[in-house]
């Protein structure tokens, strides 16, 4: 048996980390401020998120005013900076306006399917038993369809209009959440640090409160995050179909679709909606990677 | 040993845990893990409890904490029933009898710093944040964390043995009589494991505790512990004082794994190895004396029924073999158990 | 192991009914008289009362769904109202047509995500797997439709290289060279997201197989064999297929924006028809058909699964 000299106030050898202590959403940004991708990714979204919000206050033109004579005026015409569409309305103040209708019609459904899927996932992991087996049985049928097709099912049921393709991603995107707020809370629950919790003689209540809550809405809330590009290419995809903003509102998709006959005699105008969808969602998915990679917990 | 002296008592504790499978999830077998299992802890004594990995002490720990519940048994602690306790009850029990679990790394919270986490276990019990802060500190200081430096610390930016520190001073903020440790010292590194031994017996001479003590390295426990008790496959085989039973183990499975451990000195090497053949499965034991398929005395009898634990001699050594029985106490051993139904 | 297969395929029926119920309720969602949603305002008497006979309108809803259900099941979709032929032939060949389309976005998108995937893997860290992983994060953000424009825009509008629509020409033979060549730019738009998506999966797949210590030590030590790749592709695989399997069901779920982009006679773009023609028959046809191949692609895909690794099971 080996005689220690230690004696037992001595800390180990191994020393607390220099500097003061990070509580660990200090940590997570000070990781973020590292990563110049996912904060380059950040600035964008903010500048189109900004756009959108003043675009009646920034843009040129009325984005429903058009004349027929200025239809379909190439990139770079003087007063058209990235020309007109087919109603020769201007393309710059279109898409400005179009953000709004497309950032509200993507980022709107995630967020409610963010409340609802975790609620119901954090309710099925945390009870187990029986009211698991019923909620996720009922995700697993929503499941059985391909995204794209329940949203369109959905849309073409109720009808086209920005509300309706609201609901009906909400519907679509509440089933993933679910499912990874259930499969977290599971997880969670069967760390120590829970067991000891409850050893220590606190009720229900108070261990979800601070002790689960922290460390399941994170990882939920990352997932969301990714979740966010998928549903601005299907809102607008929607649109696209004709079965989400109806002209003559300005949104991406629909103007893609209108656009569409015109590529034989403009041909680069027709792109442009497109391209401001690629960045949102782009720009939403590196984000997404960036704080993933961030909010990573090392126990 | 007195009555009044006696901190805990567990009688025949069971647990059986079901195995489903098959088509419908239907139950095909019970694994048992804890089966009849009973000792007494006396009052500022260390209790080791010893035995390989899956031979139900992590278990018994938590019966006895009513983490997991039992299926049978009694559990007494100071003369009051466990088992048969209210919530209200349950919460007060909790703050005598406390945990210090395992695994330095998930038994931490990763989003609380030390101090709250530690502080929580007050605030459970209605005192107020500063109250609470208050006795966190005095605690970690105790256990030789300097609050001041490393309370805002997070789990994270702790080293293994600073974090099983963590664990204690958490067990021991509510002043608990009872303190239940379940392998505290396995996941650290030899140096730090005897700095964190000697913490622990520094706190309980100073506290006045009482200790159960679980591992499946015998020096700790020879190390540690006052008294010793030896699981195998759910059962108990032999309670005895630590210098007896590590001088002259008399169960054939505590012989086997003191013969086991390998000595410091490099004179002395193992020649053949004391333990052969697999352990049985838990979920089909081995009828009668769940040792017999590795034993060297097995006799016709170990077949036929569970040997009971019967004292032996006078100094509080009890045994279960029929070795050291006589065989009249053979109709002890017909009691049967039907498993829940499930 | 055989439990398990059972156990699955007992859990995709109330699966499946859930999927038929969906699909029914889909009709009774729109605000408003179904029949309005079926039949022009100015429709005869005797055509409104028909469909209303043949419909079950006027029972109570779980009795028309115990109607349809039985029907369906035995492969009556009803008749389309526009063209008034019975569903199931108008989307037989709008289905097939899907169905190569579908399988050959997958053939490109697989084998090239797989290829930038375990490429990547091996370079990790270097510019080749940023340039891959670029690649996947590209063919994930873009929305395939666009991209179909400017396919488009690109190779038909300027170049004049390709055709931009249908499947066949409108003048001339059609022969296999003809729907060959229609064939390329809905195969390209289409096949980026499912690239995206393998890439990622197989890079990850790859990667952990790769930093397995013995492995490691292999390579350090430049020895190869033909058995160290075979233990790759073994234990690489069994997510990366999953996941194609799952992938497979989208494209064919899925295919309806780039369907519409290139006017391609298949199962989505009969769907699209079928929304502006409010021709709920076919609508519900073409969901139902899509949704049902969906479940059990996935439960094929579940027991394959299983079978090949076995950690699966004890579920």
């Amino acid at each position: 048996m080996v005689e220690t000299t230690l004696d037992a106030t001595t800390p180990d050898l191994l020393e607390g980390p220099a500097g003061k202590p990070m509580s660990y959403w200090q940590l997570v940004w000070w990781r973020l401020r590292q990563d110049k991708v996912t904060l380059a990714a950040a600035g964008v979204i903010l500048l189109i998120v900004l756009s959108a919000v003043l675009a009646p206050y920034i843009a040129p033109y009325d984005p429903f005013q058009g004349s027929i004579r200025k239809r379909l005026a190439y990139i770079g015409t003087p007063g058209h900076f990235l020309g007109t569409d087919e109603q020769g309305r201007d393309m710059l103040t279109r898409l400005l306006y179009g953000g709004r209708m497309s950032l509200v019609a993507g980022v709107t459904p995630v967020f409610i399917a963010l409340l609802a899927g975790s609620s119901l996932g954090i309710l099925a992991g945390f009870l187990g038993g029986r009211v698991n087996m019923l909620i996720m049985r009922i995700m697993d049928i929503f499941y059985a369809f391909p995204s794209v097709l329940l949203a369109i099912a959905i849309s073409g049921a109720l009808g086209a209009g920005l509300g309706n393709t609201i609901i009906a991603l909400s519907i679509v995107f509440t089933p993933p959440i679910t499912r990874m707020a259930e499969s977290v809370t599971t997880q969670v629950r069967a760390w120590e640090f829970m067991e000891a919790a409850r050893a220590s003689g606190a009720g229900t209540l108070a261990i979800i409160r601070h002790h689960m809550i922290a460390n399941v809405l994170a990882p939920i809330f990352v997932y969301a995050t990714t979740l966010v590009s998928v549903s601005v290419i299907l809102a607008s995809g929607l649109s696209f179909l004709g079965l989400g903003v109806s002209p003559p509102n300005a949104e991406w998709g629909l103007m893609l679709n209108t656009l569409r006959q015109s590529i034989y005699v403009n041909t680069w105008v027709p792109a442009l909606p497109g391209v401001m969808i690629f960045l949102t969602s782009m720009a939403f998915n590196l984000l997404s990677d960036g704080l993933r990679d961030a909010m990573d917990v090392r126990l | 040993m007195s009555q009044n002296g006696t901190i805990l008592a567990v009688r025949d504790l069971r647990k059986y845990f079901a195995v489903r499978g098959g088509l419908f999830h239907t139950v095909q077998a019970w694994v048992k893990a804890v089966d009849g299992v009973s000792f007494e802890v006396q009052r500022g004594e260390i209790l080791g409890i010893v035995g390989e990995s899956g031979c139900g002490k992590s278990t018994t720990a938590r019966l006895i904490l009513r983490l997991i519940e039992p299926d049978a048994g009694e559990v007494r602690f100071e003369g009051g029933d466990v088992l048969a306790a209210s919530p209200d009850e349950v919460k007060a029990f909790r703050r005598q009898v406390q945990m210090v679990f395992q695994d330095p790394y998930s038994s931490l919270n990763p989003r609380m710093n030390i101090e709250d986490a530690v502080a929580f276990n007050v605030r459970v019990h209605g005192a107020s944040r500063a109250e609470a802060r208050a006795k966190a500190w005095n605690v970690l200081n105790k256990v030789g964390l300097r609050a001041e430096q490393f309370g805002r610390r997070y789990p994270h930016e702790l080293s293994g043995g600073q974090r099983q520190r963590v664990n204690i001073a958490r067990a021991l903020v509510l002043d608990p009589k009872l303190v239940l440790l379940d392998e505290p010292v396995s996941s650290l590194d030899k140096s730090v494991q005897a700095q964190v031994l000697n913490l622990l017996q520094t706190l309980k001479t100073d506290l006045g505790l009482t200790y159960v003590f679980i591992s499946h390295d015998l020096h700790v426990i020879e190390y540690l512990s006052d008294r010793v008790l030896v699981m195998y496959l759910g059962q108990v085989v032999e309670i005895g004082s630590a210098e007896e039973v590590s001088a002259e183990p008399l169960h054939p499975y505590t012989q086997a794994l003191w013969a086991s451990a390998p000595s410091m000195n490099p004179d002395e090497r193992i020649e053949r190895p004391p333990l052969t053949g697999d352990p049985p499965n838990p979920i089909d034991p081995p009828s009668g004396c769940r040792f017999r398929t590795r034993c060297p005395h097995a006799m016709d009898i170990c077949a036929r029924a569970t040997p009971p634990l019967l004292p032996v001699g006078s100094s509080g050594r009890q045994v279960a073999c029929y070795l050291f029985t006589p065989s009249e106490t053979e109709d002890l051993a017909h009691r049967e158990y039907r498993p829940p139904a499930g | 192991m055989w439990s398990y297969i059972v156990r699955r395929l007992l859990l995709g029926i109330p699966t499946l009914l859930g999927v038929t119920l969906i699909v029914f309720s889909l009709l009774h969602l729109a605000p408003g008289d179904p029949i309005n949603a079926m039949l022009p305002p100015d429709a005869p008497q005797e055509v409104v009362e028909m469909i209303k006979e043949q419909m079950g309108f006027n029972k109570p809803l779980p009795v028309q769904y115990w109607r349809w259900l039985k029907r369906v099941a035995v492969g009556d979709l009803g008749n389309s109202i526009a063209t008034r032929r019975p569903v199931l032939d108008d989307m037989r060949e709008a289905l097939g047509n899907t169905f190569i389309l579908a399988l050959s976005a997958a053939v490109l998108g697989f084998t090239l995500g797989v290829t930038l995937g375990t490429t990547a893997a091996f370079y990790q860290g270097r510019w080749l797997d940023k340039l891959a992983s670029a690649t996947a994060i590209t063919g994930v953000s873009l929305p395939h439709y666009w991209v179909g424009i400017l396919l488009i825009i690109v190779f038909s509008v300027e170049l004049n290289w390709l055709p931009a629509m249908g499947m066949r020409s409108t003048i001339g033979e059609s022969s296999l060279r003809d729907v060959a060549r229609h064939m390329v730019l809905p195969t390209i738009a289409l096949s980026l997201i499912p690239m995206g998506v393998i890439m990622r999966m197989a890079r990850a797949s790859v990667l952990e197989i790769l930093s397995q210590e013995f492995v490691m030590t292999l390579r350090a030590k430049g020895l190869w064999s033909r058995t160290v790749t075979r233990h790759i592709v073994k234990n690489a695989a069994p997510p990366v297929l999953t996941l194609m399997g799952l992938q497979f069901g989208y494209l064919l779920g899925g295919s309806v924006l780039v369907e519409t982009v290139f006017s391609w006679p298949g199962s989505g773009f009969l769907l699209n028809l079928s929304i502006f023609q409010r021709d709920i028959p076919v609508l519900q046809g073409v969901i139902l058909v899509l949704a049902a191949f969906f479940v059990i692609l996935n439960l094929f895909v579940d027991i394959l699964h299983s079978v090949i690794d076995p950690r699966i099971r004890r579920t």
